[in-house]
């Protein structure tokens, strides 16, 4: 039950007692920096109250999120391990609870303070107990489904309010099986035995969820890690009705901020690898390539082997990998290239660094060079000391602590959760190889003397359209895990982007960009809507792009595809927001590099500056970028 | 662990809980008596000495604990 791959904390009193005397700026970075740390149910609530006194203001690099958790059973005393494990993750989650048996009622009447809250997020979070209650225990299957079908459809009425009224993304918690055996082992052969009711009540609601775009959160799945008995403790349902046991609450409120920070796009995306002793067992400097302990036969071996196919799976769900070791460069590469027992193999890899320097360093140089943020990256590494330094110089990146023994280092990694996902798309599965295909252009840019020879080697090609219901996913995860080149950082849910993309006023298209060493995905959105005051303008709402297609001339293609579009439709401006944060900084000229002016009259909030285009006056710009047919 | 000694672990664990320490907690203090010490406070305070003291208290101890001597009396005999 305990958070093991969180280090524990030196003195919690002495660094609560610090983060409490700082001045209101610092104290949220004191707090967020002891929320790192493996802390026990009463600690996460002193955590909690100490954040609470900091009081609703607004806090530099702190998003503010507002969940609100609707539950059929008491849940108030999960609420500080949520907002803890949203400080863990630079969010400031403000939880909205229903009152006591209200669930229903909140989100089906426009007038209660649900409403008034205007969450971005509900959670909605039910006991088994009243979907299965009247069910006779000699129901046939048919009839038990028929029974569970008018829960479930209960449940998708109230996700449509939720995101009909609220336009709020939903999360629904899985049902906790609380059952006792009945018939023992053949409870599984009986329809209505109650743990088979909440199995399958389950599957349905999974079913239920992947086709209404609802997000789930697996609690059945994750108790059976510790076992219910770790979950659910009788005595605290008959005192409190908490169906949800308060030790298991640090735990329950880090997968809850999972989802919700996957949501936002800030699940790491990242896996850095160690090598000996971690990828595998020995010191290759030391013991050369025939001394290392890899692979089957031995049971270290093998334990080594496990991690390295664990690696593997990530990278075929869109997971980067990377390699940051202490070692000759030469030797280490021999390892992936001329060991028979290696499943990784150095294609595997999309940045590869092994030399003597600094880990700190070479952690840096790899975000640099996959261009994503040190915030994107996990850590893996067997050695403590590497650990302490990396989280001592770079505290934004993940470092699990791992356990002694390699054969539970997957266990370790898993249990983190740190690549939290909210879809699952084509262009993830082929992710890591645009990424390992990026390193084989850098290499390209590296070789070729300007950077006009290098765009026109790429042989580019882009591939656009609006956005139709086959790119929605895609380019919903686009839009809410893109934080560099998104000069407004709006999000929408599935659903809110399905609304804008179909309204016929406005132009949403999408872009993927091809070159010789492969197709990069669907890389860019561009959603422009009309502009309240001006029929005559549209207005960019939204216009994301991928890392990985930066400095490749896609945003000024993007643009004459945009232009062209909107002058058919007699559109005769553009006008557009930046609004800077500290991610989007990179994109800070985009307007003007693009030939928009300043607006005379913007005001400016937040630094925010507003732009115009003149779309008769807009001259189309060349680049190396061809068409092909959508 | 003499009564002293538990009444100082279950007023440390509701000053932590309460994050005041003013907080002083008597034999015949009541959980009225105590600011902000509310239902959701007692569970949270009854998990807290169970967790740092290693026990479990029965369901029908937690509530009719009248006031905070019952409770010390209750460890004790608990923790002989």
């Amino acid at each position: 039950m305990t958070m093991a791959w969180l280090p524990a904390p030196s003195d919690f009193r002495a660094d609560l007692r610090s983060a409490m005397a700082a001045a209101p700026a610092h104290r949220a970075e004191k707090l967020a920096s002891l929320a790192q740390h493996r802390l026990g149910y009463l600690e996460t609530i002193q955590l909690e109250r100490a954040l609470a006194q900091s009081g609703p203001d607004p806090v530099e690099g702190f998003p503010r999120v507002r969940l609100a958790i609707l539950a059929s059973s008491t849940v108030d005393h999960l609420v500080p391990a949520v907002r803890v494990a949203g400080l863990r993750r630079r969010l400031l989650i403000d939880v909205h609870l229903g009152a006591y048996g209200q669930h229903r009622q909140d989100l089906l009447d426009p007038s209660s303070s649900l409403y008034r809250f205007a969450p971005h997020t509900i959670l909605r979070s039910l006991t088994a107990r009243e979907a299965v209650a009247g069910i006779p225990l000699s129901a046939t299957s048919t009839e038990v489904d028929d029974a569970l079908a008018s829960s479930v459809d209960d449940l998708r009425l109230l996700w449509r309010k939720a995101r009909e009224g609220l336009k709020a993304t939903v999360i629904q918690q899985t049902y906790l099986d609380v059952t006792h055996p009945l018939f023992g082992s053949h409870d599984r052969l009986v329809p209505a035995a109650p743990s088979t009711l909440v199995a399958r009540l389950n599957d349905l609601l999974a079913q239920a969820a992947a086709s209404d775009g609802v997000l789930v959160l697996d609690i059945a799945r994750a108790s059976e890690s510790a076992g219910v008995e770790a979950w659910f403790d009788a005595g605290r349902w008959m005192q409190a009705k908490m169906e949800i046991a308060p030790p298991a609450a640090p735990l329950y409120g880090d997968l809850v901020a999972r989802v919700v920070a996957a949501q936002r796009g800030l699940s790491k995306k990242c896996l850095v690898l160690d090598l000996d002793n971690t990828l595998w067992g020995g010191v290759i400097g030391d013991d050369g390539i025939e001394g290392i302990v890899l692979g089957e036969g031995s049971a270290a071996g093998e334990a080594h082997l496990a991690l390295q196919r664990y690696a593997l799976q990530l990278k075929s769900r869109g997971v980067i990998l990377a390699v940051c070791s202490k070692n000759d460069p030469a030797v280490a590469e021999a390892a992936f290239r001329d060991h028979p027992e290696m499943l990784l193999k150095r294609s595997d890899i999309a940045a590869f660094v092994a030399n003597w320097d600094d880990k700190a360093g070479n952690v840096r140089l790899i975000a640099e060079r996959l261009n994503i943020g040190l915030d994107s990256l996990v850590f893996v590494d067997d050695n403590p000391a590497e650990r302490a330094r990396i989280r001592e110089s770079l505290p934004m990146v993940a470092v699990p602590e791992l356990p002694e023994d390699a054969s539970h280092y997957v266990r370790r990694l898993a249990d983190a959760g740190y690549f939290e996902a909210v879809s699952f798309t084509r262009d993830d599965a082929q992710r890591a190889e645009q990424y390992t295909a990026n390193a084989e252009r850098e290499a390209l840019r590296g070789s070729t003397e300007s950077m006009d020879d290098f765009l026109r080697g790429l042989k580019m090609s882009v591939i656009f359209g609006p956005v139709t219901s086959l790119d929605l996913p895609r380019a919903a995860q686009l839009i809410n895990k893109t934080n560099q080149f998104n000069p407004t950082t709006r999000r929408y849910s599935q659903e809110e982007l399905t609304a804008l993309a179909s309204a016929s006023d406005n132009i949403a298209l999408q872009f993927r960009l091809i070159d010789r060493f492969g197709d990069n995905g669907l890389v860019s959105v561009l959603v422009l809507r009309p502009d309240a005051k001006d029929g005559q303008a549209l207005e960019v709402d939204t216009w994301v792009m991928s890392c990985r297609v930066f400095g490749r001339e896609l945003e000024f293609e993007a643009m004459n595809i945009a232009v062209e579009a909107a002058r058919r439709r007699g559109v005769r401006e553009f006008l557009a927001s930046y609004i800077p944060t500290k991610k989007n900084t990179v994109i800070s000229d985009l307007y003007p590099s693009l030939g928009f002016v300043p607006c005379p009259d913007s005001a400016s909030q937040n630094g925010a500056t507003r732009w115009k285009l003149n779309l008769p006056a807009y001259v189309k710009r060349n680049t190396h970028i061809e068409h092909s047919g959508a | 662990m003499g009564e002293q000694e538990i009444l100082n672990v279950v007023t440390r664990a509701l000053r932590d809980l309460l994050m005041d320490e003013e907080i002083v907690l008597k034999m015949d203090t009541r959980r009225e008596d105590v600011r902000n010490w509310d239902s959701l406070v007692y569970i949270n305070f009854i998990v807290a000495v169970e967790m740092q003291l290693g026990i479990k208290f029965k369901v029908a101890d937690v509530e009719s604990f009248a006031n905070v001597g019952e409770i010390v009396a209750r460890i004790k005999t608990m923790l002989q």
